[in-house]
């Protein structure tokens, strides 16, 4: 909601107190807190597509960044592809890495924890059999993800176990691949 | 129209301890309670259900235990007769079978309509519990019509469910509770576990509530804790009061034989979708669970009770399928049952008052009701930890009898 900003009292680099007034003001208006994020992607060629993400809508208003970001995606060579980018199930692991990855420091940061390094390592099992439709008894996607966690950091395992865990309960990504979302998906005309 | 300076609505543990205490200020008041005292403890509860304190700890203000077994846990007879021997020790001033439709402002004062007439006062007493409905979750309207579709409200006893599998959701005290109960009739119990709290019945020696009394985690109040909405809409422990004082936990109930499954999360035809989260919201209760019995230990260690108990241990974490199913075909299932125990909420239906937040909670400051002279008791986390515990209740009422006698007293000088 605010630009972060490193004050000095931070172990982490996390504005927990922008965040704690955030929540404090979103309780009061809660029309503001609904937020509408956006991406727009163009195919390129193949299986190689280009995502591009700016505006979004929240706090009442559509908000505008000074930068696009991009992000690539294409397929590795065992599908028959040049392999420009990685593989789109390997940005919803990047994504997932990067939603518990922010909610460990945040928590971290609340609790007074300082961080000397996070590092996740990220399987997402698949049987390719659902993707290639050989057996409709398969699903398309992950039948399993496993995310393995290294931190260092002044406090106990228990403590840290509970970093981890108040993460998960508090992640976007954690809960959009945990649980059922309605997709809508339509052709412009 | 009758009157009276004070009208309590119900005459449960709440409302007879606030009348306990308008008794000893000759604070004139009756209580209109739907029923009978005890009402909903006699209407609304199944049949095994004992409380999930201790005999001693189910006190009420000047009105301990002094039966033979202070350990023990009460049956809901046992219960409703403690507190109809409490009504008759303080000599409440209650008005039976009589349904209170609607309250609304009357002057400086309220109105209170009921099905034996009306009633003015002065000041209003919110006694009518936090349970009056049990939340069912709306992904409910979907379900085919054969499954039998109830709640812990409608539940008496396994025996009368269809035969057949029983999917329960809902994992706190009722959820936990009932599947045991369900399982053992012989009717498999497919339990859907969102976020819980664990704790031991008993932890080195002592029952797990001695020591939430001792240590002050169940007086601990408004001020000490950071998140207060947070305090009041913490899950039920995993608690049941029985003759063994036994644990039931999650690891407990996939021992008879309870199938665990994560929270539900979807419903579509005949399949039932849970969330994956079941690894971190067992996770977390344990986690949760450890730190609380750390502080136990902290304190019996500061207290020089080390002697006196056995030495400190941490129970076996919750044990989980490898890849608990995320998804069950009720049909294919034989699930004749869907049990909602996904909590309860009370009732404000008859509340013809603005003092209703968006979410249909009362606005309160720690009972003190937004409006000049109304008050709630019995509500989670109302002013402290144990508020809406029998034992809990005591000191709610005190202080807000207080605070009511003082709004009354200001009133009087006002109009002099």
């Amino acid at each position: 909601m605010t630009a972060p900003q490193t004050e000095t009292t931070q172990l982490n680099g996390v504005n927990v107190g922008a965040l704690l007034d955030a929540r404090e003001a979103l309780e009061a208006a809660p029309q503001a807190a609904d937020f509408t994020f956006r991406a727009t992607s163009e195919w390129i060629d193949g299986v190689h597509t280009r995502t591009e993400m700016n505006g979004f809508f929240g706090l009442g208003e559509e908000q505008s960044r000074t930068k696009t970001f991009t992000s690539e995606m294409d397929h590795p060579e065992v599908f028959a592809a040049p392999d420009a980018a990685p593989t789109p199930v390997e940005m919803v692991l990047s994504g997932l890495a990067g939603c518990l990855t922010a909610g460990v420091a945040t928590v971290a940061e609340n609790r007074g924890i300082k961080l000397r390094s996070v590092k996740a390592t990220l399987e997402g099992e698949m049987n390719l059999h659902g993707i290639l439709g050989i057996d409709s008894d398969v699903r398309n996607g992950f039948s399993a993800v496993r995310v393995k966690f290294d931190i260092d950091a002044d406090a106990s395992e228990d403590d840290i176990a509970a970093l981890v865990a108040q993460s998960q309960k508090r992640s976007a990504v954690f809960d959009i691949m945990t649980n059922p979302t309605n997709v809508f998906v339509t052709v412009n005309k | 129209m009758r009157q009276a300076t004070v009208i309590i609505l119900g005459a449960g543990q709440a409302g007879l301890a606030m009348s306990h205490y308008l008794t000893d200020m000759s604070i004139d008041h009756v209580l209109l309670e739907r029923g009978q005292v005890a009402n909903s403890w006699r209407t609304e509860r199944w049949d095994s259900l004992r409380l999930l304190t201790p005999n001693w700890q189910s006190r009420l203000p000047g009105f301990g235990y002094e039966g033979e077994d202070p350990d023990g846990f009460r049956t809901m007879p046992e219960t409703i007769g403690f507190l109809d021997a409490y009504a008759n020790h303080i000599a409440a001033p209650v008005k039976p079978e009589t349904e209170v439709h609607r309250v609304y402002r009357r002057g400086d004062g309220y109105g209170v309509s009921t099905n034996k007439g009306d009633w003015k006062c002065r000041a209003i007493v919110i006694a009518t519990g936090a349970c009056n409905i049990a939340n069912v979750p709306g992904l409910a309207e979907a379900l085919p019509k054969h499954i039998h579709s109830i709640t812990p409200l409608d539940y008496s006893n396994a025996n009368a469910l269809p035969k057949g599998g029983v999917l329960v959701v809902g994992a706190s005290a009722t959820g936990v509770q009932l599947a045991k109960e369900i399982q053992l009739s012989g009717r498999p119990v497919t339990l859907a576990v969102g976020e819980h709290v664990r704790v031991p019945r008993s932890y080195r020696g002592r029952d797990i509530k001695w020591w939430m009394d001792k240590t002050g985690v169940l007086d601990m109040g408004l001020a000490e804790v950071d998140d207060v909405n947070r305090a009041r809409n913490v899950p039920s422990l995993q608690l049941i009061g029985s003759t063994t004082h036994e644990t039931i936990s999650l690891n407990s109930l996939q021992s008879i034989g309870v199938d665990i499954r994560g929270r539900v999360m979807g419903l579509r035809d005949n399949r039932v979708q849970f969330s994956g989260s079941l690894n971190n919201v067992c996770s977390l209760a344990d986690l949760k669970m450890n730190r609380l019995l750390q502080e136990i230990d902290n304190w019996a260690c500061n207290a020089g009770m080390e002697g006196d108990l056995e030495s400190p241990y941490r129970l076996r974490p919750t044990q989980l399928p490898a890849e608990p199913a995320l998804d069950l075909d009720l049909n294919t299932a034989g699930i004749k049952t869907i049990l909602w125990a996904t909590g309860f909420r009370p009732d404000y239906s008859w509340l013809d008052l603005p003092v209703l937040d968006r979410k249909g909670r009362l606005r309160h400051q720690g009972g003190v009701v937004d409006s000049p002279g109304v008050y709630v008791l019995g509500l989670p986390f109302l002013r402290r930890r144990k508020s809406s515990l029998i034992d809990g209740v005591g000191d709610d009422a005190r202080d807000l009898s207080a605070h009511l006698s003082s709004y009354l007293a200001d009133a009087r000088s006002r109009a002099a």
